[in-house]
């Protein structure tokens, strides 16, 4: 006997709230997680400014940290909490529900944006006060470039995710992924001044955009021609990424 | 790997998957479901075609192990997927209460113990009043009474109208069901009411049903 269906009614907005909303509970019920989130950070930044102990150096510096730590925090948090989903057999279940995978995606794209743009003001507000960092570019431009980096980070970790098998092998991908990204950026050196053929690889790196980015911010008091396209670049690779991640998850399995 | 499966289940009816595992019950349930990659063969639910969008309020999905999120509590996992089916404000109180919850329902999902986490699995694939429900091993890690109340609500359920799909490796169970699929090695071995199964095989025992059909097999192969 066939049945007739009502055609679902597409209520993915709900969905991907919903989602977030989730996600943002499960971090709730974690004030350890949520604590080292934000805490690590900061004491990184703090133990920076200390380290430098130069003025200049430190407003060199900082700001290219502030776009790293959360690309670096979101990476980690997503590749584990998605690894999760899929070891856990909720994605699964998520799978045999209206859930499309965009509700997923954006929901934690959602999720760890909020986090992210938490995490970003506390380290930007202690960085900016009492460690007296001194940035000259805009305000909203700074944050920006930070949240589109920890989005980046978090489709990334998406990505990297559907590769591994276990936490352990999850945890080792943020090494491989993210610290020759950050070698080659142009935090430690100036990108000029690598070879020929590191530049070439460093030119492929998003993270060494984010380096500019935040370079032309310290450099200059109004956005610059390259700040827009360097956004752009991060924005593109960011949803590069996720569009990667999303054909990682399918809804039939072996 | 599945061979040749031909079958139909019935509305309003429970179906047993009975067999030993690795014979296949998880393959067939996720290929009901929609989850699983099914090389050859059609699966067809309510007259669709497994999977199909359509479908995904109206098949309820309980994984063997528990599928629910650790670090929630059984109130939020289920708020959460009640919210992703588009289920009725107050399904989550009413399928707590089926699964008898009520006193677990703020606690954190990973201290819940073994039976109270496969019960909330299971009010998982509830929400929303699906129309087939699937079902892997729900009663693994169940002392005897909450087996026995947990069957009592699968009637209920069948009762309404709602199909019920239910893998076990338990023989005792298979008695309780109004049909039974008998699957080794990825072929089925009967597809019959117990008592047909019982008067087949001339064994009041379904364990000892199962072990005979198994020889007959051999012999004609």
């Amino acid at each position: 006997m066939t049945t007739v269906l009502a055609l679902p009614r597409p209520r993915h907005g709900a969905i991907t709230l919903a989602t977030a909303r989730r996600i943002l509970v499960q971090l709730r019920h974690d004030h350890r997680t949520v604590g080292l989130l934000i805490g690590v950070p900061t004491l990184l930044m703090i133990l920076l400014r200390y380290v430098f102990d130069a003025p200049g150096a430190f407003d060199r510096i900082g700001p290219m940290l502030l776009g790293i730590f959360p690309f670096v925090v979101m990476f980690i948090v997503t590749s584990i909490g998605t690894l999760r989903e899929r070891t856990s057999g909720t994605l699964e279940r998520l799978m045999t529900t209206p859930l499309g995978k965009l509700d997923l995606l954006l929901g934690y794209a959602l999720a760890f944006g909020v986090l992210a743009l938490v995490q970003v003001a506390v380290v930007l507000t202690i960085s900016m006060t009492w460690l007296g960092m001194n940035v000259p570019g805009p305000l909203w431009a700074l944050v920006l470039v930070a949240v589109l980096t920890a989005l980046l980070g978090m489709a990334l970790g998406l990505f990297a995710s559907a590769f591994a098998r276990t936490e352990f092998q999850a945890v080792q991908f943020m090494p491989a992924l993210v610290l020759p990204q950050t070698l080659l950026c142009g935090l430690f050196v100036p990108r000029d001044q690598m070879s020929t053929a590191l530049q070439w690889i460093s030119n492929v790196l998003p993270l060494s955009y984010v380096a500019e980015a935040m370079h032309q911010l310290t450099g200059n008091a109004t956005p610059t021609a390259t700040l827009y396209r360097d956004m752009i670049i991060i924005a593109a690779c960011a949803l590069l990424a996720l569009v990667l991640g999303a054909a990682t998850l399918r809804r039939r399995t072996d | 790997m599945l061979h040749g499966l031909t079958f139909e289940v019935p509305r309003g009816s429970i179906v047993g998957l009975l067999g030993p595992s690795g014979c296949g019950k998880t393959t067939l349930i996720r290929s009901v479901v929609g989850v699983q990659i099914v090389k050859g063969g059609t699966v067809t639910v309510l007259g669709w075609p497994a999977g199909a969008p359509g479908l995904r309020t109206k098949v309820g999905y309980s994984t063997q192990t528990p599928a629910v999120y650790a670090d929630l509590t059984v109130q939020e996992n289920l708020r959460y997927f009640a919210s992703v089916l588009g289920a009725p404000k107050g399904d989550v109180d009413r399928v707590i209460s089926e699964v008898g919850l009520e006193d677990a329902r703020r606690q954190v999902a990973a201290s819940l113990s073994g039976g109270q986490l496969s019960r909330a699995s299971l009010a998982i694939a509830l929400l929303g009043t699906p129309e087939v429900i699937a079902l892997d091993e729900p009663t693994v890690g169940l002392d005897p009474v909450l087996r026995q109340e947990l069957w009592k609500l699968f009637y209920e359920l069948a009762a309404r109208g709602t199909t019920l799909l239910v893998s076990s490796h338990v023989m005792d169970e298979a008695a309780k069901c109004h049909r039974l699929l008998f699957i080794r090695d990825g072929y089925i071995l009967a597809d019959d009411t117990p008592q047909a199964l019982r008067t087949r095989t001339g064994s009041e025992d379904l364990e000892e049903a199962f072990l005979r059909l198994i020889s007959e097999r051999q012999v004609t192969a």
